[in-house]
């Protein structure tokens, strides 16, 4: 194992660590038990078919999410518009579904998911080429697209695309109606959630890894992102490389967007994106921006969510702790990406900790930091 | 006539609305423009007002005196400030993730420690208004700018303040450097690191400021996502504004006029779906960051992790 991915492990179990201890703070104020707390957490994902399975589903939507962030942060474009992309995905999908639901779900189903990964594809696309052409902050463009977008979805869930037997029985639930059976994604294990999303997830993080690392397009857009300059000397167009790569970064999350409508609540209703938008970013970050490192990331933070529900069940714990933890996270990932950018800096935290050793020449030397100090050679 | 009179009343209604509204905004966008006059672009400020804005209710609800809370805010502020400061400037993070990683803490944060606390929509004590003797005579001008509680007056107050502090003294100077060239700044001797802490714990405890001004100097309530976005477009402004205070002013009153209309809109209940009403800030945000581009005035080191080895 080469000492940077040594490092770079070491950096996400205790980020991990460290946010459970901080949740663990958070808990004590309400006076809950954080054992009892975390062992519903921790062990509800993974103890029964059910946890297995919700974890899946629910790391389906953040893979496919994930993915768009990888390919933009590794063009150097950071794509904050997860949720927004997600909707109006889910949004472009349901309008093609319900209004040719008459059509063969052969040709229906791959129009749906087309559309949906299309829709995402040009709400993400805003953003990039505002980036490209305006020097828009992508950021800033890209937060003001997701509150636009739930505007523009609650708006035609209450209004034009409103379930009509809502307004028969005067409910009026915000939802459409029910998409046709035929091309709702089947389920990979019967009485679960768990849908064909997850293995269409899975296949397209290996195609991202290919498009990435052994096309030219793909090598292009990481040379944008590894710098722009260089890049434009090498004659490589810039400005489309960062729109491609919003585009394809937002067609992935509208593809999340169709997906969980198409294989979860088989329909759309209002909060269909869940967070997922964020939370796919920290898995990307997690996943250290590699297609393949995102899979299992995924899963940890899929479990993190379902056992965020779950504790909130066993102990009564408001939801809102998970975005405070997944923040944490964040700000310890990339806080800590200077011990990996810098190696000295490892050295220079754990010195302290190599002088109580009283033979600092050990072969192998577990610091309590939880560092796997390896006893290696000095640098200088 | 009798339509006429509710008409000029609506419109008195919506320019001193628009006057209060633009309040968190100058706060927030003013102390934003100290973080990134110094270099550093703080992206969590939506994450901080939240804080502000919880905190600041909380302890106005069970001290019982709004004064309580403004301390206890800008604590808060000082705190998110230093967190801030510590992951993007000692640990030299990229800036724009820091800031999504602090936004998404501080709004998780707040969200967590409102359920519970309290759980409930609540009134508490506000800052009441404060007209000034004879200003506020003045027929139409004094409802609409001399009859608000101390916070809108300061943060009024803050924009030549700031202006001062950042044109007129040694102090501004040292920051503007620390923005524009932070080699130069550190060869002549000034800490760079010293100075961008500084300038983000204080545009920390203004965006907390602006935060718990939502709280206690305009609803007296505290509900989930009161800030709406508002952080977000405080970052905006500061583009918009080219990192001047006057032109952060213009842009907090455009940006407050046209908060203060969509709220009118819905009250009046006018034939315009109450979605695009709630909307129309944020497509406002975009067009003006389109428009704003493509400056040249920019802190040249802005976003720019300083570090001796120069890379």
């Amino acid at each position: 194992m080469k000492s940077s991915y040594k490092v770079q492990l070491a950096i996400l179990v205790i980020a991990v660590i460290s946010a459970l201890l901080v949740g663990a703070i958070l808990l004590l104020i309400v006076r809950a038990n954080p054992f009892t707390a975390y062992r519903a957490m921790l062990l509800g994902p993974f103890s029964s078919l059910y946890g297995l399975t919700e974890t899946a589903a629910k790391a389906t939507p953040l893979m496919l999410v994930g993915l768009g962030i990888v390919i933009a942060f590794r063009s150097g474009i950071l794509n904050i518009g997860g949720e927004g992309q997600m909707i109006i995905g889910a949004l472009a999908g349901t309008v093609v579904a319900i209004t040719l639901q008459n059509w063969s779900p052969f040709l229906l189903f791959p129009l749906t998911m087309l559309a949906g990964f299309l829709g995402g594809a040009l709400y993400g696309a805003i953003p990039g080429a505002l980036r490209a052409y305006f020097k828009v902050n992508e950021i800033l463009s890209t937060i003001m697209l997701n509150a636009i977008a739930q505007q523009v979805l609650v708006f035609l869930l209450r209004g034009p695309l409103i379930d009509p037997t809502e307004i028969a029985y005067g409910t009026g639930f915000p939802q459409t109606q029910q998409l046709a059976r035929g091309i709702w994604l089947g389920k990979l294990i019967p009485q679960t959630r768990l849908h064909w999303g997850f293995i269409i997830a899975i296949v397209l993080a290996i195609l991202v890894y290919i498009f990435l690392w052994r096309t030219v397009v793909g090598y292009r857009l990481r040379a944008v992102g590894a710098g722009p300059k260089a890049a434009r000397y090498a004659g490589i167009p810039v400005e489309g490389g960062l729109i491609l790569a919003m585009a394809l970064s937002g067609g992935f999350a509208g593809l999340a967007g169709i997906v969980e409508v198409l294989g979860i609540h088989h329909r759309l209703l209002d909060g269909v994106s869940a967070g997922y938008g964020f939370t796919g970013i920290v898995a990307a970050l997690f996943g250290r921006l590699h297609p393949i490192g995102l899979i299992p990331a995924s899963f940890l933070f899929g479990a993190l969510v379902l056992g965020a529900d779950m504790m909130q069940r066993a102990v009564a714990i408001p939801a809102a702790i998970v975005l405070t933890i997944q923040g944490i996270m964040v700000l310890f990932v990339v806080g800590s990406d200077i011990f990996i950018r810098r190696p000295e800096w490892v050295e220079k935290v754990t010195a302290p900790l190599r002088r109580k050793t009283p033979q600092p020449a050990l072969p192998v030397a577990v610091s309590p930091g939880g560092t796997p100090d390896q006893g290696e050679p000095p640098r200088d | 006539m009798i339509d006429q009179l509710l008409q000029m009343s609506v419109i008195v209604g919506i320019i001193t609305t628009g006057v209060r509204l633009a309040t968190p905004f100058l706060l927030a966008a003013l102390g934003e423009m100290f973080d990134q006059r110094a270099g550093v672009y703080n992206l969590g400020v939506e994450g901080i007002m939240m804080m502000g804005a919880f905190v600041g209710f909380w302890v106005a609800l069970r001290s019982g005196s709004p004064w309580w809370g403004i301390l206890a805010a800008i604590a808060v502020g000082i705190f998110m400030g230093l967190l801030m400061g510590f992951i993007s400037i000692t640990l030299q993070a990229e800036q724009g993730i820091s800031g999504i990683g602090l936004y998404m803490f501080g709004v998780g944060l707040a969200g967590y420690l409102f359920r519970i606390t309290v759980g409930y929509i609540t009134g508490i004590e506000g800052f009441q208004p404060i007209s000034i003797p004879y200003l506020s005579d003045i027929p139409i001008l004094g409802q609409i700018l001399f009859n608000h509680n101390w916070m809108v007056y300061f943060a009024f107050l803050m924009v030549p303040v700031s202006w001062f502090v950042l044109f007129k003294t040694t102090w501004g100077l040292k920051i503007r450097s620390a923005g524009m060239t932070p080699e130069a700044a550190d060869t002549l001797g000034l800490s760079v690191v010293a100075i961008r802490y500084t300038c983000l714990v204080i545009g920390s405890i203004a965006a907390a400021l602006a935060g718990a001004f939502l709280t206690l100097g305009h609803t007296n309530m505290y509900a989930d996502n009161i800030s709406a976005g508002r952080g977000f477009i405080a970052v905006a402004l500061v583009y918009f504004g080219r990192w001047s205070p006057w032109g952060i002013l213009g842009g907090a009153l455009f940006f407050s006029l046209v908060d203060a209309l969509q709220l009118w809109v819905q009250v009046l209940g006018l034939q315009i779906p109450y979605e695009f009403a709630v909307m129309a800030p944020y497509v406002l945000t975009i067009l003006a960051l389109t428009v704003a581009a493509r400056q040249i005035w920019g802190p040249a080191a802005l976003g720019k992790p300083f570090n001796r080895e120069g890379d």
